[in-house]
C-alpha cells in the first residue's frame, strides 16, 4: 500500500494541523484588530500597551514564546490545583497551541491591521459621517472593506507563514502530522519517504491557500483602477 | 533569578563545559546559514531572472518548494531522512557529514534562507529601472559588465531592508536547531528548565537573548542602510 497503513493517522493528523491553523488564525485576526484598535487609540496607556505586546512578542522566536507559555501555563495551573487540593490537570497541547500561536501571531496581525487601517482615506471617514452613518455603520460598509484591500497582501502572508508554524506545536505534544509522519517514519523504517509526504501536504496546503488568497485580492480589489504601463 | 543567572550564565552565552553553547551557537549557526544562502541566492537569483525557461523553472521549483514547506520539516528531512537511506550512510563521507546534526541544521537552514533570499534578490533586479539598463547597453557594457557594475550593485542595495528581515527571521529559525541535538540558545534553555523547573526564568532569559540580538541586527542593518541607500535618501536644503 501506498501509505504503508498509516494513512488514517497522517489524514488525522493533517486535520488536527488545519484545525489548529483555521482556530489560530480566526482568534490572531481578532487580537490583531483589538491591538490594532488600541494602537490608533487616543488612550495613551492602551497604546502603550499595544506596543509592548507588537515589539516583544515579534522579537522572539515563535518556540521560545511557545515553550514559556506552555511549561509557564502549565506550572501555574498545577500551583492552582495544588492549592485547591485537586489532581494535576494537564493543558491540552491543541489548546496549548491554539492559544500560543493565536498569541504569537496577533502582534503580527496588529501590525498589519493597523497600517490598513491608516491606507483608508479620511476623506472617506468624514464623508459616511457627514451621510449621517452610526459609527457601526461607517465601520462595517466604509471603513472595514476599504481596509481589508490593504490588509489583504499581509494577511496572506501572515496566514503562510502561521501555517509553518504549526509544524513546531509537534514539540509541544501535538498529534499534528508532523508527529503522525515521523510516527510513521518511526514504524515502517522509513523516514525519508514519510518526511517527504509531510512536506507534500504542507505544499499542497500552501498551494491551495495561495490560489484562494490570489481569488480573495481580485475580490477586493474591484472597483480599484490601475495604470497599464 | 539570580541563582540561575549565577549558575548558568556561561551556558547561556557561550560555554557550556568543554563545548560551546547557547548564544554563540546561536549566532554562528545564522552567520554560516546567512553566509551559504548569500552566495547561493545571489547566481540563482539571476538565474530566476533568467528569459532561458531552463535556468529559470528549476530555480522557481526550489524556491517553490522550500518556501512552502516548514523550516522544521526540512531539517527533519535532512537530519533524520537522508540519514536513513542505505546509499548515504555505505558512503564514508556522506555518513560522517549527516551523522552529525550540526552538518544537517546548517544546510536545512542555508538551504531554507537561500530560498527566501532568491526571490528577494530577483525581485529587487527585477526593479531595477529599464533607464539604467538601456544607458549601460548604450555605453557598449557586455552582460558581465552590466551585471556586475550597473544590476548587481543596484538591486542589492535596494533588497537591504527585505534582506535584514529575513537574517532577523532567519535568527528566530535558528530555534529549532535543538530537535536535531545543536546545543543552542533553546536547547540551553530547556536543560535549564528540566533542571530548576524555573520555566518562566529559562525561557525568558533565552528570550530577552533573542530579543536582544535581534534588536542589535536591526540596528546593525539600519547604519548599513544609510550607509549603502543614502544616495536614495529624500534632499533636503
Amino acid at each position: 500500500m501506498l501509505l504503508e497503513g498509516f494513512g488514517p493517522q497522517i489524514l488525522l493528523g493533517t486535520l488536527v494541523t488545519l484545525k489548529l491553523a483555521l482556530w489560530s488564525l480566526s482568534i490572531a485576526i481578532l487580537a490583531g484588530l483589538l491591538g490594532a484598535s488600541s494602537k490608533l487609540s487616543s488612550n495613551r496607556l492602551l497604546r502603550a500597551l499595544a506596543t509592548g505586546y507588537t515589539t516583544l512578542i515579534r522579537s522572539m522566536p515563535d518556540l521560545v514564546i511557545m515553550l514559556l507559555l506552555f511549561f509557564s501555563l502549565q506550572m501555574l495551573l498545577n500551583r492552582m490545583t495544588d492549592w485547591l487540593g485537586v489532581s494535576q490537570l494537564d493543558i491540552d497541547p491543541f489548546l496549548a497551541g491554539v492559544v500560543t500561536l493565536a498569541f504569537i501571531y496577533g502582534a503580527y496581525f496588529t501590525e498589519t491591521f493597523r497600517s490598513a487601517f491608516q491606507a483608508v482615506p479620511a476623506g472617506q471617514l468624514e464623508a459616511a459621517r457627514a451621510y449621517g452613518m452610526s459609527r457601526w455603520n461607517t465601520f462595517r460598509k466604509v471603513l472595514f472593506p476599504q481596509m481589508l484591500r490593504h490588509a489583504l497582501p499581509g494577511i496572506g502572508n501572515n496566514w503562510q507563514v502561521l501555517i509553518k508554524s504549526t509544524a513546531l506545536v509537534s514539540i509541544i505534544g501535538l498529534t499534528d502530522v508532523v508527529k503522525a509522519t515521523q510516527d510513521a517514519g518511526k514504524g515502517s523504517l522509513q523516514f525519508f519517504y514519510f518526511t517527504l509526504v509531510g512536506g507534500l501536504i504542507y505544499l499542497a496546503i500552501t498551494t491551495v491557500s495561495n490560489g484562494v488568497l490570489m481569488w480573495l485580492e481580485r475580490r477586493y480589489s474591484v472597483g480599484v483602477r490601475t495604470a497599464a504601463l | 533569578m539570580t541563582g540561575i543567572l549565577g549558575d548558568y550564565w556561561q551556558a547561556y552565552l557561550w560555554r557550556d563545559g568543554p563545548y560551546f553553547s547557547g548564544l554563540a551557537v546561536t549566532l554562528w549557526l545564522l552567520i554560516l546559514a546567512v553566509l551559504i544562502g548569500f552566495l547561493l541566492a545571489v547566481p540563482l537569483s539571476l538565474a530566476r531572472t533568467s528569459r532561458n525557461p531552463l535556468l529559470r523553472l528549476p530555480v522557481w521549483g526550489y524556491t517553490y518548494v522550500f518556501r512552502g514547506t516548514p523550516l522544521y520539516i526540512q531539517l527533519l528531512f535532512f537530519y533524520t531522512g537522508v540519514y536513513s537511506l542505505q546509499v548515504i550512510r555505505s558512503q564514508d563521507f556522506l555518513n560522517a557529514f549527516f551523522r552529525d546534526g550540526f552538518n544537517c541544521t546548517v544546510l536545512a537552514f542555508g538551504l531554507n534562507t537561500c530560498a527566501y533570499m532568491t526571490e528577494i534578490f530577483a525581485g529587487a533586479i527585477r526593479a531595477v529601472p529599464h533607464g539604467e539598463v538601456e544607458a549601460a547597453r548604450a555605453f557598449g557594457m557586455n552582460r558581465f559588465t552590466l551585471y556586475r557594475r550597473i544590476v548587481l550593485p543596484s538591486a542589492l542595495r535596494q533588497a537591504l531592508p527585505l534582506f535584514s528581515n529575513e537574517v532577523i527571521l532567519m535568527l528566530h529559525s535558528t530555534s529549532v536547531a535543538f530537535t536535531a541535538t545543536v546545543p543552542d540558545l533553546l536547547k540551553i534553555a530547556r536543560d535549564v528548565n528540566s533542571a530548576t523547573y524555573a520555566s518562566f526564568t529559562a525561557f525568558g532569559i533565552a528570550g530577552v537573548l533573542y530579543a536582544g540580538s535581534a534588536f542589535f541586527l536591526i540596528w546593525l542593518f539600519r547604519r548599513g542602510e544609510l550607509r549603502w541607500l543614502a544616495y536614495l535618501k529624500p534632499r533636503t536644503h
